[in-house]
């Protein structure tokens, strides 16, 4: 039965509408007529952008006047490893700023790869009196005087979580400035601090926030005193816990081990820098009920390691060095059924020559025994065809496959062949998978695969890989959902990108570096589309002292309804039709 | 220092060659097997920047150790740089015969000379040592003065290019962020003195 939109009840839609909380959703109901648009922009609470410059904050303010969650990301991805420039953007201070006069009643800011400043998490601070949760992921530019004024004045703060940043001259009074009537901490996340924090004011802290679920503490928190903390926190489910490397004292290990024994609802450990193995039974107590356990920083090796992880029959998620080696994989995969995530990172990433026995028959392991796995990361040194299309044809729901082989174009060690067929098999088989990173040894011909397979996939992270524009043609022509796509050390260059340029419009970015794309190239792309802005990085100094067909060291092109950013450090320039 | 040989050599071969490319990085578009070819390595500068927390960047030594010096690629294997430090431990031995060697200059001196800060304790024995080097005084630091009663003051570029006075900061957070060091003298010395 035919129904006017405009004659269902506003009320009676935006009750619906709350039930609809994913981006996707709201964005698609906001397409289906100008009214649904009308009342889908007043009652959205939540926004998320994935690329800080794609849009102006004023433009955000103006559309969605009630909003209480906003999440920015910055940086492209590869900032991580280096390849962005320090001073290149993603300075989160002028839509704090604007934040700040919009929303007196936002609730939550989460931001990744920002620069944020003390300035900007003061004026967080002061601004939101309902301030709940803040999140700093991968960011940098403050130090513990922006936490402090946090800390200070955030009478209802739920959760700090600051995973992975870089705070400066970290000291640990910040803490004792929550105030003592301040109980409502639900997540802490200070894994990253350097130095160490006041333990008195952590445990005070600690005992007063009967809600708190999560505690991620920095190595500095002594291991003598983690059993205070968790005796006053026995209904923690996270847990990070801090550097673990004192030798083994009898009093120590027994009263850690009833502190772990209380907590009965702990669900997820990290944490174990440097760990004596001698403790390590002490967290038995909580391994069966674990589902996710982060050994990324611990160095614990053989018996020890697998018999930890043995423990932990209803694992989902484990992060762990290489130190588990294939046979403590081939264990992993007896024990974890349940397991859906792997992440196996090396422990001496620029030896020359391996240094613990982890190869691909560990990953073939583990898809095996192991049918739910659907996320991978894998640092390894070798690699075949063969393994490739077994772990391809084991794990049918997978939806994040990282595959890092540490040399650069590392053949199949058995066939000396390119790994084309074995990344071919992953695309064919993974039919819902959404994140692809390659390495080894490629030609076009996974490209090719790629185009014509990976229909959902949205990531794709290229290196040391391809033979000629045909490859980035395959991939631009072909996936169709293809959102962020970063490539360095290929040999892409104009055609491709020139041909495609209509499909950058419908990505999120473009990453390439040390390529082959020329800066004419750029100019004409940035000529022709002035919904992207196309960023030429190059620390070699201005671009029109080279010859046109010079290639540029670093393109960042992204798609933004905010024209060209004014930010914009000596190094990089944008390629708009005026401005060249 | 091997490393840096074999950098140099490379370097020279690479802008003789005919290739696809960016002049001054080492990535080479060839098929077939080949071991990782040079790509750009860390220069000094970009040590710094590997060390988060102020601790040295435990891969750019570890290249100096390796037994077959590989030069190192920026950026892969795609690790995060922050992550290298959680690595430390290991690697101490390594750092510490690699040495930490910063050029020293001095004004109306003919020639620089190079130190490594890494075998000294503190600031005393680096001012020390910097003393008997350029046959003069420095005399002692205090903070609201500088230093005051010497005609020279040492002072150091930091990492983020800008010259400081030696002896403000903590000497781990010295040691991270120095890239050379300077010693001037006269009127410009007694400016650094006067608390400005």
């Amino acid at each position: 039965m035919l129904r006017k939109a405009s004659s269902f009840p506003e009320e009676m839609l935006e009750h619906v509408l709350s039930f609809i909380t994913s981006d996707k959703d709201r964005n698609a109901v906001s397409l289906v007529c100008k009214s649904w648009y009308e009342i889908e922009r007043w009652c959205r609470k939540r926004i998320f952008v994935g690329n800080c410059y794609a849009v102006r904050p004023e433009m955000v303010i103006r559309r969605f006047p009630e909003l209480r969650s906003v999440e920015l990301k910055g940086k492209p991805h590869f900032a991580d490893f280096d390849l962005v420039p320090d001073g290149w953007g993603g300075c989160v201070y002028p839509w704090i700023a604007a934040l700040a006069t919009a929303y007196p009643l936002l609730e939550e800011i989460k931001l990744k790869r920002m620069v944020v400043s003390d300035e900007s998490l003061e004026v967080i601070a002061k601004s939101f009196k309902n301030f709940k949760v803040l999140v700093l992921s991968s960011c940098e530019g403050f130090s513990t005087d922006g936490l402090a004024a946090v800390a200070a004045n955030c009478r209802n703060l739920r959760g700090l979580d600051l995973r992975e940043s870089e705070v400066d001259d970290p000291s640990g009074q910040w803490l004792s400035r929550f105030p003592d009537s301040f109980t409502s901490l639900a997540s802490l996340n200070i894994s990253c601090l350097g130095a160490e924090v006041s333990f008195s004011a952590l445990e005070r802290l600690v005992g007063r926030c009967p809600d708190l679920k999560t505690l991620r503490l920095n190595h500095a928190v002594p291991l003598d005193k983690l059993a205070n903390l968790l005796r006053g926190a026995p209904q923690l489910v996270e847990l990070g816990t801090g550097a673990y490397s004192a030798e083994l004292q009898p009093d120590v290990f027994s009263n850690l081990a009833g502190a772990f024994s209380g907590c009965k609802e702990l669900r997820s450990l990290s944490g174990f820098w440097n760990v004596f193995p001698g403790y390590l039974p002490a967290v038995y107590p909580v391994c069966s009920g674990l589902t996710s356990l982060n050994l990324r920083d611990a160095n614990i090796q053989g018996a020890d390691l697998i018999k930890l992880v043995s423990q932990c029959r209803s694992l989902q998620r484990l992060w762990v060095l290489d130190y588990i080696e294939d046979i403590g994989l081939e264990a992993l995969a007896a024990c974890c059924k349940d397991l859906t995530e792997l992440r196996v990172f090396p422990s001496d990433p620029y030896g020359a020559e391996p240094n613990v026995s982890l190869t691909e028959r560990g990953l073939v392991s583990v898809s095996e025994g192991c049918p739910k796995l659907q996320s991978v990361l894998y640092f390894c040194r070798q690699m075949t065809n063969a393994a490739l299309v077994t772990i391809a044809k084991n794990s049918p729901r997978m939806t994040c496959f990282r595959l890092c082989i540490i040399e650069p174009r590392a053949p199949d060690y058995q066939t000396l062949q390119p790994l084309d067929l074995g990344f071919g098999a992953i695309v064919e088989n993974y039919k819902d998978l959404r994140r692809l990173s390659l390495s080894g040894l490629l030609t076009d011909r996974v490209f090719e695969y790629i185009g014509t397979y990976a229909k959902k996939l949205e990531m794709l992270s290229v290196a040391f890989a391809g033979d000629s524009d045909l490859g980035l043609h395959h991939v631009l022509s072909g996936c169709e959902k293809l959102c962020k796509l970063e490539i360095r050390d290929c040999p892409f260059g104009d055609n491709a990108l020139l041909a495609n340029a209509a499909k950058l419009e419908t990505m999120r970015s473009l990453w390439m570096s040390s390529c082959s794309v020329s800066f004419r190239a750029c100019k004409l792309l940035g000529q022709k589309m002035p919904r992207l802005n196309v960023e030429v990085i190059d620390e070699r100094g201005p671009p029109d002292l080279r010859p046109e067909n010079c290639p540029v060291e670093k393109l960042y092109i992204y798609r933004t309804i905010a024209g060209p950013r004014f930010d914009m450090p000596g190094f990089v320039w944008t390629m708009n039709g005026d401005s060249v | 220092m091997e490393g840096g040989v074999a950098y140099e050599n490379d370097l020279n071969l690479k802008e003789t060659e005919l290739r696809l490319g960016l002049p001054g990085t080492g990535s080479t578009i060839e098929k077939g097997v080949s071991a990782a070819r040079n790509n750009k390595r860390p220069l000094p500068e970009t040590r710094e920047e590997g060390g988060a927390n102020g601790k040295p960047d435990a891969q750019h030594d570890d290249q100096e150790n390796a037994p077959a010096p590989k030069a190192q690629i920026v950026g892969w294997p795609p690790i995060r740089s922050y992550r290298k430090n959680s690595l430390q431990p290991k690697k101490a031995e390594a750092e510490a015969a690699a040495g930490m060697y910063v050029k020293v200059s001095m004004d109306g001196a003919p020639y620089l000379r190079k130190i490594d800060l890494t075998v000294y304790k503190g600031y005393p024995e680096l001012l020390r040592a910097l003393e008997n080097m350029f046959k003069l005084t420095i005399g002692e630091y205090s903070e609201r003065e500088g230093y005051k009663g010497s005609e020279y003051a040492p002072t150091y570029e930091d990492k983020d290019g800008d010259w400081m006075l030696v002896g403000d900061v903590p000497w781990e957070m010295f040691l991270s962020s120095c890239k050379k060091l300077r010693i001037i003298k006269g009127s410009e010395a007694i400016g650094l003195g006067c608390g400005a």
